[in-house]
């Protein structure tokens, strides 16, 4: 059954508008039409759906590739240099490819964090009263806004991170920290025992600067008086553990990256790939952001301004509980869409070489050839990335919305 | 107040107003401006001196390099190594086949030509000389005559699409991508707003999945599940297949749009249809689907934009569009290390284009609120 | 009735919005428990003069003193003023996101640090003054335009005032929904506190107030009584604007 998937495909098209038409005309039941109409269309879709299955069967077999998800535990071999979890090449398809995916989800969770805290100080300098500080903020969003991500991506790899210094003249900033041309340097921390306790004290301030926060609340409606609970919860959750870590002798050493021969070894690596992803991620998705935040400052009405200011209540207090809540409504479904749109951008990462879920499963795919699996699961997790954000943000969005008639 | 003489018709006075006076000069011009707006107040005036530090900072380098030290005519040898400015004789060695890739130098006029007619059809669109429904038919009017100007055929010899590229093929895959995304992504809304329970859930599961996946697998997809699904023995080469690829992302982020159009159509709309008994095309397309694009189109120039950039993914799949071209040039052993000229230059092409068609959707959009 | 306390005092009074001379030699005195009302043509700067006094807007010529303090950029010397003067706008300019209840406690608890239970008790008293206590737990947005104005009201009052300044309250209401203002204004007036109104219902002051203003051009044209100015203005504007007006 040799057949021409156009012809037939344009064939049933002509029938459906004629069915819809003449049923129209002739039967005149809205229902039966209707109805007659869509099992039209799904006996179309499923002859269709049988067509692709038959052509694909047959392709697969021409080509001699294989189907299914075996080649998952087959030993892929693949080389990848920045991973979350230990990897060696001898380990599966399978588990390269979970690496990769870890990967993805690692940079959209601190892209998302990142580009959030960006784009609010960019927002609210475009709104900014001073003149300077608000077209500069407007140069950076018109600027960004207007190119392509892939060319920042390029950029950044092949210009910014290719000039910095070899490892034998890398900058260093700060003690431990060094920037050479192989990637950023960090001391890494080495927990000892006794450092659960410093964690359990911090967990501990946080919770006690919980109640506080929550105590406080009451205590104004009782009193009237303020109490600085975000000072104090601060201090708390930054002192207690303090404390207990020195009190437990200090339960941390730190692995200082030193060069030996030519490169770096030890510390904490950030790898050029991922630094180049990462500032360009940010950076573009910020601007987008900025700009969402901007609208919605802008979107609540003057009025609300005049109204607070004749009470005589502060600017801060009027910016936290006027102006803010209601700029939310606004900027929060726009910034849903970026979100989201920052998760998939992360499959740029495939042009500068580091090792997400879409260059992991390119890479397996140009080894066996088994695109139609790889691409089903590639579309599986960034669905179920993109389901669980906005999940979040429409619960956010549902927090702010008005009560009208 | 300035009383004056009774007027003789009315025992009532006559109210002369005072001249205006000029404000005081503190308060106006640029002394006022300054004082207002970048130093009033101490945050204000550290802010400002942060600002123009950065300016101070980056604008005089950047200017040196870019302008008063780069080299702007001449061959490789006029850039040496460590130079400190930019190498524009790069880009100018290298601007045709960053225009059009590996076009034969001898049928450049086809090209030219094509861009010309684009150039043209661009001003009859911003200077709004048909209405909306004649200017889509004009540009798809233009369609095939212009494709066959740049692949060939009957009097004109065939060009291979492999050897298409450049800032050509970012435009023609854009514009193609975004004329033919149009009908299919109006067709993909009015199934999704419809009534009919398959017709909607067939739309919702093309539109969902297609904008909750990045462009680049559907890139893929285009590129190596395609050639799957034909029967065996048939190909399309990788060029159709990509467009195919950009038309149906394209057309899913558009059905989103137009839905939002729909939703904006008061139900009275659609009654007084009925009533003057128009069946469901005839209402759609002449009642409905002008005043949902109307709503639109500020957005739909918004997607145009980033389809434009989008196209750029292309280089993934082994296209050499505008951003290929620039990152392979490059790489040209003969002119190695000048990066950062190839870049900005794409950088400047690209923000001009998409910056042009942002201030237009700005000033339909303003023309929208005006009326 | 009137006491002999001077309450706001603008002398000499300039203002310009950019280039633009908007309030000309303004020279107004009110007193204690006086009733004004301003009324104009639109543009003449009605507006303009009644947010000056409460510093919503900047005077740069002359000064303006309220309750004895002069209004400057000193930030401690307005907020005390803005605590003392209570505004309802011509679009009420309720906050949408909280309840009523919540809009009349705001400045209360945020301004005057009131424990909860306190200020809901004052807020409570203010909405039925208003005759609205039943929606102390709505949204502005299930409110029709005469009771969110009327809230508007009780949200100044509950700051327990000594001026309040009205900005063409009813202008932006229904035409049904303009008495029922109107009625607690009057009742408002009634009860001796200061008000200074920028309104076209000349029913209102013909009804309560003591004096009318009537501006143009940024100045000052003519006050005088009640029954006078209607009766017989002193110059040919102040004629040409009633008949406008009382044509209506």
């Amino acid at each position: 059954m040799v057949s021409q998937i156009p012809v037939t495909g344009f064939l049933f098209a002509i029938l459906c508008c004629r069915a819809m038409n003449i049923s129209l005309h002739k039967l005149n039941d809205g229902r039966i039409t209707g109805l007659l109409m869509q099992l039209v269309v799904v006996a179309g879709i499923i002859y269709l759906g049988y067509l692709l299955f038959e052509n694909t069967q047959a392709n697969l077999e021409a080509r001699n590739i294989a189907s299914g998800f075996g080649f998952m535990s087959v030993e892929g071999g693949l080389p990848i240099s920045n991973t979350l979890l230990p990897y060696t090449p001898a380990d599966t398809y399978g588990y390269a490819f979970f690496i990769g995916v870890l990967n993805t989800l690692y940079v959209a969770l601190f892209g998302i964090i990142a580009t959030t805290l960006i784009g609010i100080f960019i927002g609210v300098a475009r709104v900014s009263s001073n003149w300077l500080i608000a077209r500069l903020a407007g140069i950076y969003v018109e600027t960004l806004r207007n190119i392509p991500l892939l060319l920042i991506l390029f950029f950044s790899y092949g210009v910014v991170l290719a000039g910095l210094p070899g490892p034998k003249t890398s900058l260093n900033p700060f003690f431990g920290c060094f920037i050479n041309i192989r990637g950023l340097y960090l001391p890494k921390p080495i927990f000892q025992d006794g450092f659960g306790f410093v964690v359990l004290a911090l967990v501990l301030g946080a919770i006690i600067a919980w109640v506080v926060s929550r105590w406080s609340v009451d205590y104004r409606d009782r009193t009237g008086i303020s109490i600085p609970s975000g000072w104090i919860g601060s201090a708390l959750i930054i002192s207690l553990p303090l404390i207990t870590y020195f009190i437990a002798g200090g339960p941390l050493e730190w692995d200082i990256a030193a060069l030996k021969g030519f490169n770096f070894k030890g510390g904490l690596v950030f790898r050029p790939e991922f630094s180049a992803l990462m500032i360009g991620l940010v950076l573009y998705t910020a601007a987008f952001i900025g700009e969402n935040v901007r609208s919605g400052i802008q979107s609540v009405d003057a009025g609300q301004l005049d109204a607070a200011k004749s009470f005589g209540v502060s600017k801060g207090k009027i910016m936290r509980r006027i102006i803010l809540p209601q700029a939310l409504r606004v900027t929060i479904p726009a910034t849903t869409n970026d979100y989201t749109s920052l998760v998939k951008n992360s499959s740029l990462a495939v042009a500068i070489g580091y090792p997400d879920m879409v260059s992991v499963g390119g890479t397996i795919i140009g080894q066996n050839d088994q695109a139609i699996e790889i691409i089903g699961l590639w579309m599986a997790v960034y669905l179920a990335i993109n389901l669980i954000v906005s999940t979040i943000m429409n619960w956010a969005n549902s927090k702010v919305q008005l009560v009208e008639r | 107040m300035g009383p004056s003489a009774s007027s003789s018709s009315s025992n009532l006075l006559v109210f002369v107003p005072r001249p205006s006076l000029p404000a005081p000069r503190q308060t106006v011009g640029i002394i006022g401006w300054l004082g207002a707006s970048l130093f009033n107040g101490w945050f204000n005036s550290i802010l400002t001196l942060i600002g123009l530090g950065l300016l101070w900072e980056t604008v005089p380098p950047l200017l040196s390099w870019a302008i008063f030290n780069a080299v702007w005519t001449g061959g490789p040898a006029d850039c040496p190594a460590g130079h400190n400015g930019a190498c524009w004789a790069f880009i100018y060695d290298k601007f045709r086949i960053l225009m059009v890739g590996m076009y034969p130098a001898e049928q450049i006029w086809r090209p030219l030509l094509a861009g010309g007619i684009f150039v043209v059809l661009g001003a009859v669109t911003v200077f709004r000389l048909l209405n909306p429904l004649r200017l889509i038919a004009l540009w798809f009017l233009f369609l095939l005559p212009v494709y066959w100007l740049i692949s060939g055929g009957l009097c004109l010899t065939v060009v291979d699409q492999s050897l298409w590229g450049g800032l050509m093929l970012s435009l023609g895959l854009a514009f193609v991508g975004i004329l033919m995304s149009l009908p299919l992504g109006i067709l993909l809304a009015l199934g999704r707003y419809s009534n009919f329970a398959i017709i909607k859930s067939i739309c919702v599961g093309i539109i969902e999945p297609v904008r909750g996946v990045p462009l680049i697998t559907i890139l893929f997809m285009a590129s190596v599940m395609m050639p799957l699904f034909l029967p065996v023995g048939i190909n399309i080469n990788n060029l159709l297949r990509v467009q195919i690829g950009i038309i149906l992302f394209s057309a899913a982020y558009i059905a989103e749009v137009v839905r939002g159009g729909l939703q904006a159509i008061p139900l009275g709309q659609y009654d007084a249809a009925k009533s003057i008994g128009l069946n469901y095309w005839k209402t759609t397309v002449l009642i409905i689907l002008p005043q949902a694009l109307r709503h639109v189109i500020p957005s739909l120039i918004g997607r145009c934009i980033a389809l434009f950039k989008d196209t750029s993914l292309v280089i993934i799949v082994g296209l050499l569009d505008f951003l290929g071209m620039v990152k392979a040039s490059a790489q040209d052993p003969d002119w190695l290390g000048h990066d950062a000229e190839a870049y900005v230059f794409c950088s400047i092409i690209y923000w001009v284009i998409c910056f042009s068609m942002s201030r237009y959707g700005h000033s339909l959009e303003q023309k929208k609120e005006a009326e | 009735m009137v006491s002999k306390d001077i309450i706001i005092q603008m002398i000499d009074v300039n203002k310009w919005y950019g280039s633009f001379h908007v309030l000309k030699e303004i020279n107004l005195t009110v007193h204690k428990g006086e009733r004004i009302v301003v009324c104009g043509p639109s543009g003449s700067g009605k507006s303009t003069l009644i947010r000056c006094i409460n510093r919503l807007e900047e005077h740069q010529g002359g000064r303006i003193l309220v309750d004895g303090i002069e209004l400057t950029k000193n930030l401690k010397k307005i907020e005390k003023i803005r605590s003392e003067v209570g505004m309802v706008f011509q679009n009420f300019n309720l906050f949408p996101h909280l309840t009523i209840l919540k809009n009349l406690t705001f400045a209360l608890i945020w301004a005057r640090r009131m424990p909860r239970a306190e200020a809901e008790k004052i807020a409570m008293k203010h909405l039925e003054r208003v005759r609205i206590p039943e929606q102390a737990n709505k949204f502005p947005g299930q409110l029709s335009g005469g009771q969110q104005q009327r809230v508007a009201i009780a949200r100044a009052l509950c700051m327990n005032p000594k001026i309040m300044l009205f900005d063409e309250p009813t202008s932006a209401l229904d035409p049904e929904m303009i008495k029922e203002v109107l009625d607690v204004m009057v009742e408002l007036a009634r009860e001796g506190i200061t008000m200074v109104c920028v309104t076209h219902e000349m029913s209102f002051a013909k009804t309560v107030a003591d004096r009318v203003i009537f501006m143009d051009c940024g100045e000052i044209v003519e006050e005088n009584e009640p029954e006078k100015f209607f009766r017989s203005p002193k110059y040919d504007r102040t004629q040409l604007f009633l008949n406008q007006i009382l044509q209506a």
